[in-house]
């Protein structure tokens, strides 16, 4: 039941960024950005949790996802650290995905040659 | 005719492909993308893994795939067909950054590389810590 409602949320966040690529001016790079703030947003007023709870990897995967976990670090930051917590518990709880990619990124940039487009 | 105006004529007079298909290929491709997730989820947690744990490395699987697929040149081909279904899921954001490192290499480590990686990516993050911010803030 999991993997279905994974690939019908997470299938349902793509076709809503496909829909902004292709009747809004909006780039892919804009839509990125949009995805994570609004991430952020729906986390604070409360709306992800309840997402996470039925999408499983459908809400967590998308960017949205990026964002509700990072206001939730600044949650647990806070609960943890006071006012310092508003500042190093976003980071803190997107660190391991944020790090795998640059880590990832440049061990390809030095294993992978550049292809022709 | 200003860059902008010239944007707004390009867009108006570019051929519309039907909707439907478009997002046919994003809902199956990001879906699969999540499914993928989700099994990655339960083997950690089948494992033995804290379900934080296990969501955290979760990220990090997907993002080690997209850059393996990057790296191949499979997930760009991939994207043409599933447009935002390769774009939404953190594996677009894990190509954002390796992409433009491996299309950079020549320019360098230092003036090549290390921009690049964060030439969208950098973007998000920014954008995405600020509003974090914000929300601690007003918490």
């Amino acid at each position: 039941m999991n993997y279905v409602s994974s690939f019908f949320v997470g299938g349902l966040f793509c076709v809503v960024g496909q829909i902004l690529i292709e009747r809004t001016r909006l780039t892919p790079a804009r839509i990125l950005v949009g995805y994570v703030v609004v991430g952020v947003f729906l986390s604070a007023v409360g709306a992800y949790e309840p997402l996470l709870k039925f999408g499983h990897s459908g809400a967590s995967v998308p960017l949205t996802g990026f964002g509700h976990l990072l206001a939730e670090g600044v949650r647990k930051g806070i609960a943890e650290k006071g006012f310092l917590g508003i500042l190093t518990g976003g980071l803190t709880s997107t660190a391991a995905g944020i790090t795998a990619a640059i880590v990832f990124s440049l061990l390809a940039s030095l294993i992978f040659k550049p292809k022709m487009k | 005719m200003r860059s902008e105006d010239y944007q707004q004529l390009v867009w108006k007079h570019t051929p519309k492909k039907p909707l439907w298909k478009g997002c046919l290929g994003a809902f199956l491709i990001g879906g699969t993308i999540c499914l993928l997730g989700e099994v990655f989820q339960e083997i950690y947690l089948a494992l033995g893994l804290e379900e934080t744990v296990a969501s955290a490395m979760e990220s990090v699987t997907l993002v080690f795939c997209s850059i393996l697929l990057t790296g191949f040149g499979v997930y760009d081909n991939l994207s043409r067909v599933a447009g935002a279904g390769t774009l939404v899921p953190i594996t677009g954001f894990a190509n954002a950054m390796s992409s433009p490192v491996m299309e950079f290499r020549v320019e360098g480590m230092v003036l090549g590389i290390g921009p690049k990686i964060f030439s969208v990516a950098g973007s998000v993050i920014a954008y995405g810590v600020a509003a974090s911010t914000l929300y601690g803030l007003i918490y």
